[in-house]
């Protein structure tokens, strides 16, 4: 029988995952004693990770949307760059808009996905607070979506599928992103996504904020992690706007319906990834697998369409969104 | 419209008296500009398209307003005039939205925050399509989504260009994703309009912010702005918020985006419609 791994449990965990951590300790200390030798603890440890198991699965079987918040916004959640390593092969990085500058809160490149040429593009948040100043925690100035506007031509000059991995709080609100026309950026994408010649998927992986997640997400299928948000504001943005009460955040994450389920019952998206047990973060590996083959299996069935058949397609899909009298 | 109704409407009449008289606008005989805090007299006031004839203040339009002053006369004909908004989500916060909407279309008359049809400019066909800052703020859901989607693709069948006078708040927060969804469709259908070599004119009023800026208000072959209006991604408190710094003065007005190349024209009122006469000759002739 194979070893126990011995220290995977010594990690960040969530605030709701706490009475994990008790069983996690005590996993570890179990292996400790394994190690040393000096006693069989094979079968307690085994016991051991039933009971993780299950307590687990309770736990994420459940999640309220605060706490599904919380998972997708999570420091240890895989980010896109963890994803495009996993799942591609070849991947470049490709940087700048050639007009003012590189934005590093959203990468862009050219990869190979099972023996085809894509492109992949992403927002990419850090795993530590100093890697999120670089990354500026996600969230793109107009030169990060000027720079997806001009890779997602070059794939379509080339006939190249695009693949977007959507992981952002929102386009970044600042001085300089107003004055280079933030606004501008995000609209001219919509309608250039809207008019690509090429299949086209899109991922929200973790927080998919407003404009600046649909900034990159147009995609002819639309697909959600199943413990990512999709939102056209902030839990805590909505709760101090209409609610007048920034603490009632929870209530708002109810009211607003961001969950994967609720947006695949909306018609907003195709279909759900089923996440790892615990959560993407814990098993990234696993993860990527699932991502990697619900993209093959959306890209499939656009590969044979013409381009013609391609903008028809996304134009309906998009066309449909709305809810009204009539 | 029920005897329920019609109390509700008198109600909110009367609260919207209220506000005007706080205001320090004494009825509807004289008003005070907001600017230069000057009283003029507001027969003066409509006959020079509601700017201040004392320091060029532009008041905010009503779209039927908005219409008379744009379109020739008695050419403008109305198109989807019956959608309204419906409140999917059983969305409630301080109160329902169910109940704002029909507040909204009582106080103001109007279905929603746009008004969609055809029309005639300077003898010119277009579709014309005017959002109303009095109906929950020219929020986008996804009436408004709808009613753009239809006018451009009308646009499409007629062979006509568009026209939009945008002036929004934002997104419909209480139609949440779907009103992000808003945001796709429209620009989609812009795209479309584009590929049928049709022109699109957007005229930005203030103020224009949020979803619509950051999708159809922004995308014009010929972008105008009326003066100092607010035309922004982010409303200044958030980015206030977010540096923690004061903002420049002039900051996301009409004036600022032209200097920062966001807009090819900042026009008066006055000189609106003979500007869009000449743009729509240009792409006739
Ligand atoms: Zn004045």
């Amino acid at each position: 029988m194979p070893k126990p791994e011995k220290t995977k449990y010594s990690r960040p965990i969530l605030e709701f995952e706490k009475p994990l951590l008790e069983l996690y300790e005590k996993r570890e200390k179990l292996a400790q004693i394994q190690e040393t030798g000096k006693m069989e603890m094979t079968e307690e440890i085994k016991q051991l990770d039933k009971r993780i198991e299950v307590t687990r699965q309770q736990i994420f079987s459940g999640l309220t949307p605060t706490q599904i918040v919380q998972v997708a916004r999570f420091i240890a959640r895989p980010n896109t760059l963890d994803y495009i390593g996993m799942i591609f092969e070849d991947f470049i990085e490709l940087h700048g808009d050639r007009n003012f500058a590189d934005d590093p809160a959203l990468v862009c490149g050219i990869a190979n996905l099972n023996g085809r040429s894509v492109v992949v593009m992403g927002h990419n948040k850090g795993h530590s607070t100093k890697e999120n100043l670089a990354r500026n925690f996600g969230m793109a100035n107009p030169e990060g979506y000027r720079k997806a506007l001009r890779v997602m031509r070059l794939a379509e000059r080339y006939d190249k599928p695009i693949i977007s991995f959507v992981d952002t709080p929102g386009a970044y609100p600042g001085l300089g992103a107003e004055e280079r026309g933030q606004a501008e950026a995000i609209a001219k994408n919509l309608r250039e996504m809207a008019e690509l010649t090429v299949p086209f998927v899109s991922i929200i992986t973790g927080e998919g904020g407003s404009g600046g997640a649909l900034g990159i997400a147009m995609g002819n299928r639309v697909l959600m992690m199943e413990f990512s948000i999709y939102s056209v504001i902030s839990p805590s943005g909505c709760a101090s706007i209409l609610f007048r009460d920034a603490a009632r955040a929870d209530e708002a994450a109810v009211a607003m319906k961001i969950t994967a389920k609720d947006l695949l019952e909306l018609g907003v998206i195709d279909d759900i990834i089923k996440e790892p047990q615990g959560g993407a973060h814990n098993d990234p590996e696993l993860s990527a697998k699932n991502i990697k083959s619900a993209i093959l299996k959306q890209l499939e069935p656009l590969l044979p369409l013409s381009h013609r058949e391609l903008i028809a397609d996304r134009y309906n899909k998009f066309r449909k969104m709305g809810i009204f009298n009539e | 419209m029920s005897i329920h109704d019609w109390f509700k409407r008198k109600k909110l009449q009367k609260e919207a008296e209220y506000t005007r008289e706080r205001l320090d606008i004494p009825g509807n005989l004289w008003i005070k500009c907001y600017k230069c805090n000057q009283t003029i007299y507001n027969k003066d006031l409509e006959a020079n398209l509601k700017v201040c004839p004392k320091c060029g203040y532009h008041f905010k339009l009503g779209s039927a307003e908005r219409v008379r002053q744009v379109s020739d006369n008695g050419s403008f004909k109305e198109i989807d005039q019956h959608l309204t908004s419906k409140d999917f989500l059983n969305f409630t916060d301080t109160k329902s939205y169910a109940g704002r909407i029909k507040d909204s279309i009582l106080k103001t008359g109007l279905n929603d925050a746009i008004i969609t049809g055809t029309a005639k400019i300077g003898t010119y066909d277009v579709a014309l399509g005017i959002m109303d800052f009095s109906f929950m703020g020219g929020s986008m859901g996804s009436v408004v989504g709808e009613k753009f989607t239809r006018l451009v693709e009308l646009a499409v069948e007629k062979k006509i260009p568009v026209i939009v006078f945008s002036t929004s708040g934002g997104a419909r927060m209480q139609e949440s994703i779907m009103s992000l969804m808003q945001m796709a469709k429209t620009s989609a259908a812009l795209g479309r309009l584009r590929e049928n070599g049709l022109p699109y004119i957007s005229v930005m009023t203030d103020p224009t912010s949020g979803g619509v800026s950051a999708s159809f208000a922004m995308l014009g072959d010929i972008n105008i702005a009326e003066p100092a209006a607010l035309v922004a991604f982010a409303g200044p408190r958030v980015i206030e918020q977010t540096i923690r710094q004061k903002l420049p003065p002039g900051f996301q007005r009409s004036e600022y985006l032209l200097e920062h190349g966001m807009l090819d024209i900042v026009c008066e009122r006055q000189k609106l419609k003979d500007t869009l006469t000449k743009i729509l000759r240009f792409f006739k002739d």
